[in-house]
């Protein structure tokens, strides 16, 4: 059985937090995301329901814009799970000065890197809730890279020349693991800086068992091929 | 009293200290008029816009102390754009330019630039006191002027402003012969501090009894500071980080053994709780904690430190301290009086969220209580109901439930009853802030029996215009009125015109007033401000009149339309 992108994973929707509305996006205004939760309000002309706003929360030196290119087909997977925790968010409510709403944010801005790329690029973990979200986040900052399905694994690769890439990351201890080994919020907290590594460089690992982009007890066998 | 000489009639005013009643006495008649206006010092505007610096100058000559607050209070919600307004620059430009000896300015929400202060610290020879709260527009560079010009100054202090950083000199630029600082709070600094100027400062301020430190503080600082001012009253913790184990610790455990006086604390922008065991001996005495900050301090801990705080007076928290935790505080904190619960997680679901029961909790544990501020997940009218019971007491009751148009989950009905007994049974209540599922009847209630209410705010409430009708006929001592996403349009608007004048200000957004509605009023009423705020060029000059207005402010004003507004908005 293959495990599944983020749906299953009772760690990622534990909080439900749909965090992917923080994000800054270039849509027109008015324009409603699809995977909204939206509460209907009986009675009043111009309810709660109706009122979405996009936030602009804070800019960062990401480049947000989200073309729904990859992430569609996975998001509309992972919303037929989603707890509707995910409220739309009203500009001004709760009505909690904007200063404290700051303050009460936590960053975590780790570097990326990619094999074979001039520079490195900022990501804050913060932002996103799930491996599956990191993961969309990868291909929309990467531009060379798509997610890609393969044997029901969700990969990262460049499809101008078939290069897959494995994301990994430094954590507390310096020591460079696998990504999506541990829960969300575990990996978060110990991740000091993402690495996504040419699959060819892992060459000699041999037989893996690998967790792909989830915490959950199951086995995949991969193999690297050059 | 018109045979006693002017002298005297001054000695007797001296005595009223608010506002009020000295606005209330220069009624009485010409003679008071003057005797209270050459001997009044202190004077408060609620909002800069209803009157002008030079008719302030004109009239109180002997003016020391100046509040001055600038944009309407959903400015604090991003509700209001950025530029709208609210400069403090004419106001200390007038008074620098008279005679005034102005030793105190306290502003809220208004913008003050780092020309403001540098002007501000060289007009006044006898500054003495600069309160900012929720203000913006200067750096670390204006408040550098205010330390370096400000001779006897006594007390900085900045409340959840907006600053740029640009270094932290800003502290070493009070003067060696500065030593008469009182209070000093920079809490809401975000950058770093030069921490051996810091320490020098405190160690020349023998009076100093209010210290808040910003996040750049940290843990060893924070111990030498105690160890030279073992007086403070009131304490801020900046960073409240370390190794329970080390020495710099053992040595704070001590120290704060010595600060007898601290009645009031705050802070732990950056905790580690398993260092918050060194201030459990300073607990007993505290009066005040605000813990709002501390996101850093998880239930258990934080119920473990409440534990401590039965002599509480007033206490600021966050949710995560649960329905659990705030049975703890009721039975802990008996003299309870004021308490906020602020969201930890203003966006996502909030597991730890509090609900009705934390609350019927503490009004049965805290039958002082006079002030709430509550976020929430959900409310039950029965439990208002309970509350409306055990706290008669209320003065501010503002519940807001994260979900702003939920019912009572346990019968599904609007909240209408709840709120209802609430201003039954709270009859010398004068704030109060509404959420969750409203009809028309919470305002028939509001307007039969909130006879002191002087504040209300309104989201996403009522049914009809009856709603905004009964609240402005049957609330007569109302000030200040603000309104979101109700289905309040031109009829409630217009239906008593005389009423905004009693009134410092309304507003109303995304309601059902039409430009239409703002235009009639503001041609019947010359002495009110009808602004409307245009954002998105949804409206033209020639726009319909029928066309909804998106927010609309109005405002009492003695000086006509402001000149200083912006191009979004118009003064009609």
């Amino acid at each position: 059985m293959s495990p599944e992108n983020g749906k299953h994973l009772p760690e990622s929707d534990a909080t439900g937090l749909n965090l992917k509305e923080t994000e800054l996006t270039l849509r027109l205004p008015g324009e409603i995301r699809g995977d909204i939760e939206i509460k209907a309000k009986s009675g009043t002309k111009r309810g709660f329901s109706q009122i979405i706003d996009l936030n602009h929360d804070r800019s960062s030196d990401v480049d947000h814009e989200h073309d729904d290119r990859g992430c569609d087909k996975l998001e509309n997977e992972t919303l037929a799970i989603k707890p509707p925790a995910a409220k739309a968010q009203v500009v001004g409510w709760p009505p909690v000065r904007g200063f404290r709403k700051n303050a009460m944010k936590s960053f975590k801005f780790v570097k990326v890197a990619v094999d074979g790329a001039p520079f490195l690029r900022k990501l804050d973990l913060e932002l996103y809730s799930s491996y599956q979200e990191l993961l969309c986040a990868f291909d929309n900052m990467f531009s060379c890279l798509t997610i890609c399905n393969y044997l029901n694994e969700k990969k990262l690769m460049d499809t101008a020349n078939g290069v897959e890439y494995v994301p990994t990351y430094e954590d507390k201890d310096g020591d460079w693991m696998l990504v999506g080994d541990v829960p969300w919020k575990m990996f978060v907290e110990s991740c000091k800086r993402l690495r996504l590594m040419k699959s060819s460089e892992a060459i000699g690992l041999g037989n893996l068992l690998f967790r792909a982009w989830g915490y959950i007890p199951c086995l995949i066998y991969m193999s690297f091929t050059i | 009293m018109n045979y006693f000489p002017d002298e005297v009639l001054e000695h007797v005013f001296d005595f009223l200290t608010s506002h009020r009643d000295r606005n209330a006495v220069s009624l009485v008649c010409s003679l008071w008029y003057r005797v209270e206006r050459f001997s009044r010092q202190r004077v408060f505007i609620g909002n800069c816009y209803a009157i002008s610096p030079e008719k302030l100058i004109t009239r109180f000559p002997g003016l020391k102390s100046l509040t001055l607050k600038g944009k309407p209070h959903f400015a604090d919600f991003n509700l209001v754009p950025y530029d709208w307004g609210g400069y403090v620059q004419p106001w200390i430009e007038a008074l620098a330019k008279s005679r005034i000896g102005l030793e105190e300015l306290r502003l809220k929400r208004m913008v003050v630039s780092d020309d403001s202060l540098e002007l501000l610290s060289r007009s006044f020879a006898n500054f003495k006191t600069l309160v900012l709260v929720s203000c913006e527009g200067f750096t670390t560079d204006g408040l550098a002027a205010i330390a370096a010009n400000c001779r006897f100054l006594r007390e900085l202090d900045l409340q959840e402003n907006e600053i740029d950083d640009h270094s932290g000199h800003w502290l070493s630029c009070f003067p060696d012969s500065c030593t008469s600082l009182t209070s000093l709070n920079f809490a809401c600094l975000k950058g770093e501090i030069n921490l051996a100027s810091l320490e020098r400062l405190v160690a020349r301020s023998p009076n100093l009894r209010s210290l808040r430190l910003n996040r750049a503080v940290p843990l060893e600082t924070l111990q030498k500071i105690l160890m030279r001012a073992p007086l403070l009253v009131d304490l801020g913790t900046g960073s409240y980080v370390h190794d329970p184990d080390s020495e710099t610790y053992n040595k704070l455990k001590t120290t704060i053994l010595k600060c007898k006086s601290i009645r009031n604390l705050s802070g732990f922008l950056e905790v580690a709780p398993r260092c918050l065991p060194a201030i459990f001996p300073i607990c007993l005495n505290l009066t005040s904690l605000n813990l709002s900050y501390a996101a850093g301090i998880h239930g258990s801990e934080l119920i473990k430190l409440i534990r401590h705080c039965a002599k509480l007076q007033r206490l600021w928290i966050l949710d995560c301290i649960g329905d659990k935790g705030l049975e703890v505080v009721a039975s802990t904190c008996n003299e309870l009086q004021e308490l906020r619960v602020f969201p930890s997680d203003p966006f996502g679901v909030g597991h730890d969220a509090v609900t009705e029961n934390g609350l019927v909790a503490i009004s049965i544990g805290c039958p002082k209580l006079h002030s709430l501020l509550y976020f929430c997940q959900q409310m039950t009218n029965a439990a208002l109901i309970t509350v409306a019971r055990n706290c008669p007491n209320f003065i501010r009751f503002r519940l807001c439930i994260l979900d702003p148009t939920r019912p009572d989950p346990v019968t599904m009905k609007p909240l209408d009853d709840g709120f209802g007994a609430i201003v039954q049974s709270c009859k010398l209540l004068r704030r109060l802030s509404l959420s969750g599922l409203l009809t028309d009847q919470v305002f028939l209630y509001i307007g039969m029996y909130a006879e002191q209410l002087e504040m209300l705010s309104v989201a996403f409430a009522g049914d009809s215009d009856k709603g905004m009708l009964y609240v402005l006929n049957g609330c007569k001592k109302l000030r200040k009125l603000e309104i979101r996403d109700c289905p309040f349009g031109n009829m409630a608007l217009l239906s008593d015109v005389g009423k905004y004048e009693t009134m410092r200000s309304l507003w109303m957004s995304s309601c059902e007033v039409t430009l239409w509605g703002c235009k009639t009023l503001a041609k019947v009423m010359p002495r009110l401000n009808v602004e409307i705020i245009n954002e998105h060029d949804q409206m033209e000059i020639c726009a319909e009149d029928g066309q909804r207005v998106e927010k609309m402010y109005l405002y009492r004003t003695l000086v006509g339309p402001r000149k200083d507004a912006p191009e979004f908005v118009w003064n009609l």
